[in-house]
C-alpha cells in the first residue's frame, strides 16, 4: 500500500518488482478468482495493466468482522491478496492504522478527491430502528455514514450476508430494525457478496472484476452470476448419491462414512447459490458438505430463520401437529353433527313416506 | 416476496393451513358417511362378510374380466398407468418419503431419482391421455362437468411443478420448489370436498360391498 | 504445524465425480485442435467439481514426460510435461505454497515459460549498469 495512487494497476505491481512471469500467474489466479476460462487470461492481463487502482472505503456496521477475517486471514501473502495492494484502501476500522479524528479524516480526503470514482465496501447490517442509535461511528449513525459515504460513490459492495440480506442482525425478532444495504440505497449499483463469510476469492474476484471488466452480471439478488450462478447441490460431488437415493441417515451411521448425500440431515445446498462446491475452503483444501456437514444455505437471505439448519428441505418447518390435531377433533364433531342431521331427515323422509299400490297407480293413470 | 420468503410460507404456514383444512375434511365426510348408519341386515347370514370385504378391496384393484378388458383397453392402461405412477412418484421419492416420515413417524425405502423420473414422465402423458379422451368421447364429454377439468388440472399441476423443479426448468430450483408444494397444498385442501375423496372412500365402498355380498353368500 | 497441508488426510472412500474420462476426451480434441489449427487450449482443473481421487487418476493418466520447469515467481510454480507431448500439467502456488491454480495446457510450451520482452528490456538495463 505504498504504492502511488496515480499509477496502473500493471506499473504498480512492476514497482513491487513483480516480474512478467508473476503478472502473468496474477492474471492466472484472478481470471480464476473471476470464474472466467483460462483463455480470458490475454484480455484480463491487458484490462490489468492499463486499470486505474480504485480507492476502497470500507465500512463496518452490525458486523462480527468475520468477513474481514475470512479474506484476510485466507491466503496471508498471496496472489489474490495483491488484489488488495492494487486498490488504494483507504478506509477500513480493523485495517487502518489512523484512529479517531484522523480516521474520519482519510474517509474524507478519500471522499473528496475520487468524487464519484470510489468503492464503497460495507460489511454487516445497518440498523434503522428509532433512529439507528444502536451503532454508531464517531457520534454518527450507520444510517449517516452510510448516506454520506455513498452519495460520491461510484458502486457499492455488500460484502457478508449481514450487509446483503441483514444477517444474523436482522433474524427474528431483530431488536434494532436492521436492514441490509440494497434496502437503502436505491441510486448507486449494489453487488451483493452473501455468505457468512462470503467465500475470500469470491471477494477479491468481484473487485478484480470491477478493476478489469466493470460491474459483474448479477441475478435478481444483486449477486455476480459468476460465482452464484449455480447451487450447491449442482455442483455437489455427493450428487451422484443423492440421485441414486442413497442418504446418510445420521451423523456417524455407515451412510455418513460412505459419503453419502447429506439431504436427509438437513443439507440446504439444493435451494444454495454460492461457489463453495467449486472454489471451497481454505484455500481449496474443502468445504462443509466434504467435512461431513450439510449446507446451511449461508449464502440466502434470512437463512438463520429458514426454518432449522437440520430440518430437510422437504419437512415442514411450522408446528403443525397441534393444528392438525385440532382439525380432526372439528371435523370429527362437525361431521357427526352432520351425519346425525341427515340421519334424522332420512328417517324422516321415511315416516312421511306412503306406501304406493298397485290401486294407486292405476288410478294415475285413468285419471 | 422474494424466493425464500415465498419457500418459508409454503413449508411453514402454508402446509399447516392445508394439513388442517385437509384432515378436517377428511374427518368431516367419514363422519357424515358413517353417522348416516345402515339399515339393519334382517336376511339370515350365509357367508363370512368380513374376509368377502376385505377381499373385494384387494380384488377390484385388478380389472374385471377380459371383455371389459379389451372394451376399453385405453382407459384401462392410461387409468392404470396415471395412478400406478402417481403411488410411485407420491411415496417413493425421497423427499417425499422425508416429509411423510416428518409428519407421520412412518418410513419406507424409496427408489433412485431417474426412476422417479421416468415414472414422472409415464404419469403426464397418462393424464393427458386421459384428458385427451375426455374432450375427443361424445359421451364422455357430455358426462364431463367443470369440476372433472378442474380435478384433472389440481392433480396434474403438481407432478409438472415437482417435474420442473427437479429439472431446473423456466425458475430457478426454490421458486419451483415453492409452487410445487403450494400446487400439493391446494390440493390437499380440496381432496376432502370433491371427486377425489375417492381415494379414500373406496376402500370403505368396496369393503362394504363386498361384506354385503358376502353375507348375502354371493360373490362380489 | 504450520501449515494445512502438514496435517496427515487420509484418502478413503472419496467417491469419483465421473469427471475424468470426459476431461481426457476433451484433452484429446485440445491436443487434435493444436495439430491441425496451431490453437492452445488451457484447462481450469479448480472450475471443474474434482474430488481428491479424479485430480490423482487424471495425472495417473497423463504420467510424467520429459520436461520439469520450476518457475519462482509469486511462489514456486510446476511445469510438466506428460507423456503426451504437447500436455502440460501446470500447478501455481503462491510463496506459503498453497495451490491457487491447476492447469492442463495443450500447447508446444506453456506461455508462462519464455521470457518476457519487457523482463528481457528490464535485463538489458540492469546489465548495462552494471557493466558501465
Ligand atoms: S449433500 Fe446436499 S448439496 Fe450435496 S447432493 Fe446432497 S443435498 Fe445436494
Ligand atoms: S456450504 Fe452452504 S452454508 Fe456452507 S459456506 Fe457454502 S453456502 Fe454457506
Amino acid at each position: 500500500m505504498t504504492t502511488r495512487k496515480d499509477l496502473t494497476v500493471g506499473e504498480a505491481l512492476r514497482t513491487q518488482g513483480i516480474s512478467r512471469r508473476g503478472f502473468l500467474k496474477f492474471c492466472a489466479a484472478t481470471a480464476s478468482m473471476m470464474a472466467l476460462p483460462p483463455s480470458s487470461i490475454p484480455a484480463i492481463a491487458a484490462a490489468l495493466e492499463k486499470a486505474r487502482r480504485p480507492s476502497v472505503i470500507w465500512l463496518s456496521f452490525q458486523e462480527c468482522t468475520g468477513c474481514t477475517e475470512s479474506l484476510t486471514r485466507s491466503h496471508a501473502p498471496s496472489i489474490e491478496g495483491l488484489i488488495f495492494n492494487v486498490i488504494s484502501l483507504d478506509y477500513h476500522h480493523t485495517l487502518q492504522a489512523a484512529s479517531g479524528d484522523a480516521a474520519e479524516e482519510a474517509r474524507h480526503t478519500a471522499m473528496k478527491e475520487n468524487d464519484g470514482k470510489y468503492i464503497v465496501v460495507v460489511d454487516g447490517s445497518i440498523p434503522v430502528k428509532d433512529g439507528g442509535v444502536y451503532s454508531t461511528i464517531a457520534g454518527m449513525t450507520n444510517l449517516e455514514i452510510l448516506k454520506e459515504t455513498v452519495a460520491g460513490a461510484a458502486a457499492v459492495i455488500a460484502v457478508g450476508s449481514c450487509a446483503a440480506f441483514g444477517g444474523l442482525p436482522a433474524a427474528n425478532p431483530n431488536p434494532t430494525g436492521a436492514v441490509s444495504v440494497s434496502e437503502l440505497v436505491k441510486d448507486k449499483p449494489v453487488v451483493n457478496i452473501p455468505g457468512c463469510p462470503p467465500i475470500p476469492v469470491v471477494i477479491s474476484g468481484v473487485i478484480a472484476h470491477f478493476l478489469t471488466f466493470g460491474l459483474p452480471e448479477l441475478d435478481n439478488l444483486g449477486r455476480p452470476k459468476a460465482f452464484y450462478g449455480t447451487s450447491i447441490h449442482d455442483r455437489c460431488y455427493r450428487r451422484p448419491f443423492y440421485d441414486k437415493g442413497l442418504f446418510a441417515e445420521t451423523f456417524d451411521d455407515e451412510g455418513a462414512k460412505k459419503g453419502w448425500c447429506l439431504y436427509k440431515l438437513g443439507c440446504k445446498g439444493p435451494t444454495t447459490y454460492n461457489a463453495c462446491a467449486t472454489m471451497k475452503w481454505n484455500n481449496g483444501t474443502s468445504f462443509p458438505i466434504e467435512a461431513g456437514h450439510g449446507c446451511i444455505g449461508c449464502s440466502e437471505p434470512q437463512f438463520w430463520d429458514a426454518g432449522g439448519f437440520y430440518k430437510a428441505l422437504a419437512e415442514p418447518t411450522g408446528n403443525f401437529t397441534t393444528t392438525a390435531g385440532v382439525a380432526v377433533a372439528a371435523g370429527a364433531a362437525l361431521g357427526a353433527a352432520s351425519g346425525l342431521l341427515n340421519r334424522n331427515k332420512q328417517k324422516q323422509a321415511g315416516a312421511e313416506h306412503e306406501t304406493v299400490t298397485a290401486d294407486n297407480l292405476e288410478k294415475e293413470q285413468t285419471s | 416476496m422474494n424466493e425464500v420468503n415465498f419457500l418459508l410460507w409454503v413449508r411453514g404456514i402454508g402446509f399447516d393451513i392445508a394439513l388442517a383444512i385437509f384432515v378436517f375434511g377428511i374427518m368431516l365426510r367419514f363422519m357424515e358417511i358413517l353417522w348416516l348408519g345402515r339399515k339393519p341386515e334382517l336376511a339370515a347370514v350365509r357367508g363370512n362378510g368380513v374376509a368377502s370385504g376385505m377381499r373385494t378391496v384387494f380384488s377390484r384393484f385388478l380389472p374385471a374380466d377380459s371383455n371389459t378388458l379389451k372394451r376399453s383397453l385405453f382407459m384401462v392402461v392410461a387409468g392404470y398407468g396415471f395412478h400406478i405412477g402417481l403411488f410411485v412418484v407420491i411415496f417413493l421419492f425421497a423427499p417425499h418419503a422425508e416429509l411423510i416420515e416428518s409428519v407421520t413417524g412412518l418410513s419406507w425405502p424409496t427408489l433412485p431419482s431417474p426412476i422417479v423420473d421416468f415414472f414422472t414422465v409415464l404419469t403426464m402423458l397418462a393424464l393427458m391421455a386421459l384428458l385427451w379422451r375426455r374432450l375427443t368421447h361424445p359421451v364422455l364429454r357430455f358426462l364431463s362437468t367443470g369440476e372433472d377439468y378442474l380435478m384433472l388440472l389440481l392433480t396434474f399441476l403438481p407432478v409438472l411443478t415437482g417435474y420442473m423443479a427437479f429439472h431446473h426448468l423456466f425458475l430457478s430450483y426454490g421458486w419451483m420448489l415453492g409452487l410445487h408444494i403450494l400446487s400439493v397444498e391446494l390440493l390437499l385442501i380440496v381432496i376432502p370436498f370433491t371427486k377425489l375423496i375417492h381415494m379414500f372412500t373406496l376402500f370403505m365402498a368396496r369393503w362394504y360391498s363386498g361384506f354385503m355380498a358376502g353375507q348375502k353368500g354371493v360373490q362380489s | 504445524m504450520s501449515h494445512l497441508t502438514d496435517i496427515p488426510v487420509a484418502l478413503e472412500n472419496l467417491p469419483s465425480t465421473h469427471n475424468v474420462t470426459p476431461l481426457l476426451n476433451e484433452v484429446r480434441h485440445a491436443l487434435q485442435a493444436l495439430l491441425t489449427t496451431g490453437e492452445a487450449t488451457q484447462i481450469d482443473l479448480r472450475s471443474i467439481p474434482l474430488s481428491d481421487r479424479d485430480v490423482a487418476q487424471i495425472q495417473d493418466a497423463l504420467g510424467v514426460g520429459e520436461v520439469e520447469i520450476q518457475i519462482n515467481a509469486l511462489g514456486p510454480s510446476m511445469i510438466k510435461e506428460t507423456t503426451f507431448a504437447g500436455v502440460w500439467w501446470v500447478e501455481h502456488r503462491n510463496s506459503s505454497n498453497e495451490l491457487t491454480g491447476r492447469y492442463i495446457e495443450i500447447t508446444p510450451v506453456p506461455d508462462i515459460v519464455p521470457s518476457a520482452m519487457s523482463d528481457i528490456q528490464d535485463g538489458l538495463e540492469r546489465l548495462n549498469r552494471r557493466v558501465e
